[in-house]
C-alpha cells in the first residue's frame, strides 16, 4: 500500500525546481494572493495574520480560518509611510509591516495577532488598534510561567480569546475533533520540515538553505494541506542523490527569528563557504519539537503543554532552568556544525541582548562563532560575505580536523 | 556655570532615606538581610518589605551613574564584552558597573543579589537584563512574575488570577525559602495601607500643577518626587512622611503664587505649560532642564512619572485584597498600558492641566516607551490640535545627547508656541 502511494505521488510530482520556484513566489508575495483566493473560494472564510515568532496555527485552522504569516516587506517593499511611524533606531520590521498595511496589501486579512516577542511588536499591536486596522487585533501574551496549572491555564485562556474573535466572524464553534485534526496536520508539517533539515545535515548540497527557506516560508501563507503536499514532494526529491558536494564548513545561524534577512543574504552565507545546517529564520514553523498529542479531550491544554514542555529555546522566553546557551550548543553538536553565525537584525533587542550570553558561553565551550547585524531591506552583502568567507576559511584551513565532504 | 541648587526639607529627607538604604545595602550581611534586585515598573516593594529584604534597582544605579558622569565608562566596558551598541544603555551601564566593582552612588559596594525578582512589567528588556545578571550571579534565585499586558485596555479577572496564582504558588514560597521568613499577610496588609496613603499624597502633589503658575515641574523635579515611592519606600511610614512634607512645601508655594524651584532658583515666569512623554536624559540632566526653564517652560505632567505606577486615575493598593492589589499594581504601570490607553491618559493630562503643548523625548534605547511614540504624537496633535514637539536623546549614554540639536529644536518649538499664543490673543 505504502509503495503504491509513493508511486502515485511520484506520478503527480512536480520537479524540484518547479516546487522551489512556486514556493519562492508564494513566500514573497506581499499581496498574500493565495490567502486572498482561499478566502474568496468560500463564503465566511476568515484570514488571520500573525507576526513572528510563533503562534499555534493549529487553533486558527481548527476554527475554519487560515493563518497568514506576516514577516515584513524584506527588500521588496520601499518604505515611505512606515518611516513616519518609527524612529531610525527602531528595527525595520514594524515600519515595513505598517507600510504593507497602509498600502492596503492586507485589507483582506480579517484579524491580526501580535505574539509577545518584544516591546516593538507589542506596541505595534497598539498602533494597529489605534489605526483600526483589521476587524480584531490581539496581542498574544505567551506565559513566562512554565507550570501547566498556572502558565498553561493562562495560555489556554489566551487561545480562547483568539477563538472567540474568529467565532464572531464566522460563527464556527470549534470541536475537540477539529482541534485534534488540525494538530495532526501541523504535526505532519513539522515532521516533514525536520526531515528536510535532517537530510541537509548529511547532504546539504541537495537543497540550498535559500531553497529550504522559501519552502518553509511558503507554508506560512498557504493552507497547511497545500503546504504538506508540497513538502511531501520535496521530501521525495531530496531522498535522491542530487546536487554536487562542495568544500564548505557547516554552521548554525542564530538570531534572525523575527525580522527576516533578505533572500540574497541567506544565499550569500552559503555562497561564502558555509552550509547552514540549522537556523532560526522561520522559528515559528519549527517551534514545537516533536509531535503534539492528537488523542486528548482537551486539545487546547495539550497545545499549551507542548509549548511549555516541547518548545525550542527562544530569545523571547526566559526559561530559567533550561539555559539557552546549552540548548544552542546542543544543536551545534547534534548537527555536527563547525560553528555558529549570529545574525541579528539591527536594533533587535531580544537577539542582541542574548548575544553576550551566547558568546561568553561559547568562548568557554570552544564553539567558534562570528556575529553580524543586518536589516531586512539591505541588499548589499559584500562585507558580510567577506566576513563569513573568512570565518569559513579560518576553520577549513587552520583547524586540525578538516571537514570531510 | 550652574548655581548651587536650593535644598528644601523634603529634599534633605529624601537624601537621608536614599543614603540609609545604600548604607543598609553595604551592610546587608551584618544586618542579616537578603538582597533583592528588582525593577521600578511593577516593583513589589510591600512584598519585599514583608520578607525584610533590601531592594536594589538596577535602573536607579544606572541613572545615578549617568548623573555622576560614570555611565560612559561603564557602557564602554559592557560593549567590550559583546554588548551591542544598539541596545538598552541602562543594561550596559549596570553590567559595566558590575564589572568595575559594583560601587553604588554613595561610594559603597552594592552587594550581590540573593534574589532576582523579575516582576517584569511593560518592558521585555527587563527579562533579558536578569537573564544576563543570572549568568553573573549564578547563586541568585530568579523569581519570575509574568505581568500580563493590558492589550485590550483593561485588567481582566483572568489576568489578575494568573498573577495571584504566581504569587501564591511561586513567588511567596520562593521568598520564604530564600529568607527563611514565613509569609505574614497581616504585615503585608500594613505595608499596603501605608502604600495607599503615600499614593494619595503623590497624586495630590502631581495634581498641584493645575495651579497657575504651577508650583512644581512635574517632569524634571517630578523624577525626584517619585524617588521614594519607586525605590523601595512605598509601603513605609517614611514615604508617607516624605510626601506629607513635600505637599506642605508645595502648598506654601501655591499660597505665595510661586512657580517651580529649578537648580538655579525659582522660575520667575511661566510662559509655556507642557506635557512630556518619555524618560529624561540623565547624562545631561541639568543642561536639558535648563533649556526648558530658561524659556519659561514648565512641565505640568509627564508619562515618565507614571512608570512606577499610575495613581492619578484613582487606583490604590487595597489592603483588603492584598495579592490582587499587588497584581493590579503591576498591570497598571504606564508602560504596561496599550498605546490607545497611553494616548487617552496623555490627552487627559493635556486637558486637565491646561497644557499649551506636548513634547516627546524619544529615547534611543528604550523601545518600551519609544516604539509607537510617533503615532501617539500624531493622534494627540490631530485630536486636540495642540502643538507637538519631538526631540531625541538617550537614557545614560552621553554619545546620544546632542545639546545643540535639542536646543535648536526646542527653540523652534517654543517660537511656534509663542506665535500660536499671539494668534490666539488676536480677536477674531
Amino acid at each position: 500500500m505504502w509503495l503504491l502511494c509513493a508511486k502515485i505521488l511520484i506520478l503527480f510530482m512536480k520537479t524540484l525546481e518547479d516546487l522551489i520556484a512556486e514556493c519562492e513566489e508564494l513566500a514573497f508575495d506581499l499581496n498574500f494572493t493565495r490567502a486572498k483566493n482561499w478566502k474568496e473560494e468560500k463564503e465566511g472564510r476568515v484570514l488571520v495574520g500573525y507576526m513572528p515568532i510563533y503562534f499555534p496555527r493549529e487553533i486558527i485552522h481548527a476554527a475554519g480560518a487560515m493563518p497568514v504569516g506576516i514577516f515584513g516587506g524584506g527588500d521588496n517593499k520601499q518604505i515611505i509611510k512606515g518611516d513616519a511611524y518609527y524612529q531610525s533606531y527602531i528595527c525595520h520590521i514594524p515600519r515595513s509591516i505598517m507600510e504593507i498595511a497602509l498600502d492596503k496589501h492586507m485589507d483582506h486579512i480579517d484579524g491580526f495577532i501580535f505574539p509577545s516577542i518584544c516591546d516593538v511588536i507589542r506596541n505595534l499591536s497598539g498602533i494597529f488598534k489605534q489605526q483600526k486596522i483589521g476587524k480584531f487585533v490581539k496581542y498574544m501574551d505567551f506565559p513566562q510561567n512554565f507550570l501547566p496549572e498556572i502558565g498553561g491555564i493562562f495560555y489556554q485562556q489566551e487561545m480562547g480569546h483568539v477563538l472567540k474573535y474568529i467565532k464572531e466572524l464566522n460563527g464556527k464553534e470549534v470541536t475537540v475533533e477539529d482541534l485534534n485534526h488540525s494538530i495532526d496536520l501541523y504535526n505532519k508539517n513539522r515532521q516533514m520540515i525536520e526531515f528536510i533539515y535532517d537530510i541537509r545535515q548529511d547532504y546539504p548540497w541537495r537543497l540550498s538553505i535559500e531553497e529550504v527557506y522559501c519552502i518553509v516560508r511558503a507554508g506560512t501563507v498557504i493552507p497547511v494541506e497545500e503546504h504538506n503536499a508540497i513538502l511531501e514532494q520535496v521530501c521525495e526529491h531530496i531522498k535522491e542523490d542530487i546536487g554536487t558536494p562542495q568544500d564548505k564548513i557547516k554552521v548554525v545561524v542564530s538570531g534572525a527569528f523575527c525580522e527576516q534577512p533578505a533572500l540574497g543574504l541567506i544565499r550569500a552565507i552559503e555562497e561564502a563557504g558555509c552550509y547552514v545546517v540549522d537556523d532560526d529564520y522561520q522559528l515559528g514553523s519549527r517551534m514545537i519539537l516533536g509531535d503534539i498529542d492528537t488523542t486528548t479531550d482537551n486539545p487546547l491544554a495539550t497545545i499549551a503543554l507542548a509549548y511549555i514542555k516541547q518548545s525550542q529555546f527562544s530569545s523571547s522566553i526566559y526559561d530559567v532552568y533550561n539555559p539557552k546557551e546549552y540548548r544552542l550548543a546542543k544543536i551545534v553538536e547534534d548537527r555536527e556544525a563547525d560553528g555558529v553565525i549570529f545574525a541579528a537584525a539591527s536594533f533587535c533587542d531580544p537577539s542582541l541582548l542574548d548575544a553576550p550570553i551566547f558568546q561568553n558561553a561559547f568562548d568557554k565551550m570552544g564553539i567558534r562563532y562570528i556575529a553580524f547585524v543586518f536589516s531586512e531591506n539591505i541588499n548589499q552583502y559584500k562585507v558580510i560575505k567577506e566576513q563569513v568567507g573568512t570565518f569559513s576559511d579560518s576553520i577549513k584551513l587552520w583547524e586540525d580536523d578538516l571537514v570531510a565532504v | 556655570m550652574s548655581k548651587e541648587a536650593q535644598k528644601e526639607k523634603s529634599m534633605i529627607l529624601q537624601k537621608e532615606m536614599v543614603s540609609s538604604l545604600f548604607n543598609d545595602l553595604a551592610h546587608a550581611k551584618e544586618l542579616g538581610k537578603k538582597v533583592c534586585y528588582t525593577f521600578i515598573p511593577g516593583n513589589l516593594s510591600e512584598l519585599i518589605q514583608t520578607f525584610d529584604m533590601l531592594p536594589v534597582y538596577p535602573e536607579i544605579n544606572a541613572l545615578q551613574s549617568a548623573m555622576r558622569k560614570k555611565s560612559s565608562a561603564y557602557i564602554k566596558e559592557a560593549e567590550r564584552h559583546a554588548h551591542s551598541e544598539d541596545v538598552c544603555t541602562y543594561v550596559k551601564c549596570d553590567v559595566g558597573m558590575m564589572m568595575k566593582g559594583n560601587i553604588g552612588p554613595t561610594g559603597q559596594k552594592i552587594p550581590e543579589p540573593d534574589v532576582l525578582l523579575l516582576s517584569y512589567t511593560g518592558c521585555f528588556t527587563f527579562l533579558k537584563w536578569f537573564e544576563t545578571l543570572k549568568r553573573e550571579y549564578p547563586n541568585a534565585k530568579v523569581i519570575m512574575v509574568h505581568t500580563p499586558y493590558q492589550e485590550n485596555g483593561e485588567i481582566t479577572s483572568e489576568m489578575t488570577e494568573y498573577m495571584v496564582k504566581q504569587f501564591k504558588e511561586v513567588v511567596i514560597p520562593e521568598m520564604e525559602k530564600v529568607t527563611g521568613i514565613k509569609f505574614d499577610e497581616s504585615k503585608l496588609k500594613r505595608h499596603l495601607t501605608l502604600a495607599a496613603e503615600a499614593e494619595d499624597w503623590i497624586t495630590k502633589i502631581f495634581d498641584s500643577t493645575k495651579h497657575k503658575p504651577s508650583p512644581i515641574d512635574a517632569y524634571f523635579a517630578g523624577v525626584y518626587y517619585i524617588g521614594p515611592i519607586n525605590i523601595g519606600f512605598r509601603g513605609t511610614q517614611k514615604a508617607v512622611d516624605y510626601y506629607k512634607e513635600l505637599y506642605k512645601e508645595i502648598q506654601e508655594r501655591i499660597d505665595k503664587g510661586l512657580g517651580p524651584i529649578t537648580p538655579e532658583g525659582e522660575m520667575k515666569e511661566e510662559k509655556y505649560r507642557l506635557v512630556v512623554e518619555g524618560p529624561p536624559n540623565w547624562t545631561h540632566f541639568r543642561e536639558f532642564w535648563k533649556i526648558f526653564y530658561d524659556m519659561g517652560a514648565v512641565i505640568v505632567a509627564s508619562s515618565y512619572t507614571k512608570v512606577g505606577g499610575v495613581y492619578d486615575l484613582g487606583w490604590r493598593h487595597d489592603p483588603e485584597r492584598p495579592l490582587e492589589a499587588l497584581a493590579e499594581y503591576c498591570m497598571n504601570c504606564y508602560t504596561n498600558m496599550n498605546i490607545p490607553q497611553r494616548i487617552d491618559l496623555l490627552k487627559k493630562c493635556i486637558v486637565d492641566y491646561d497644557a499649551d503643548g506636548y513634547v516627546t523625548n524619544s529615547i534611543k534605547s528604550c523601545n518600551s516607551f519609544s516604539a509607537g511614540q510617533l503615532g501617539m504624537m500624531r493622534e494627540i496633535e490631530d485630536s486636540l490640535e495642540v502643538p507637538v514637539g519631538f526631540i531625541e536623546s538617550d537614557l545614560v549614554d552621553p554619545r546620544y545627547f546632542s545639546y545643540s540639536n535639542i536646543k535648536n529644536r526646542l527653540e523652534s518649538y517654543f517660537q511656534m508656541l509663542e506665535q500660536r499664543k499671539k494668534m490666539e490673543a488676536v480677536p477674531v
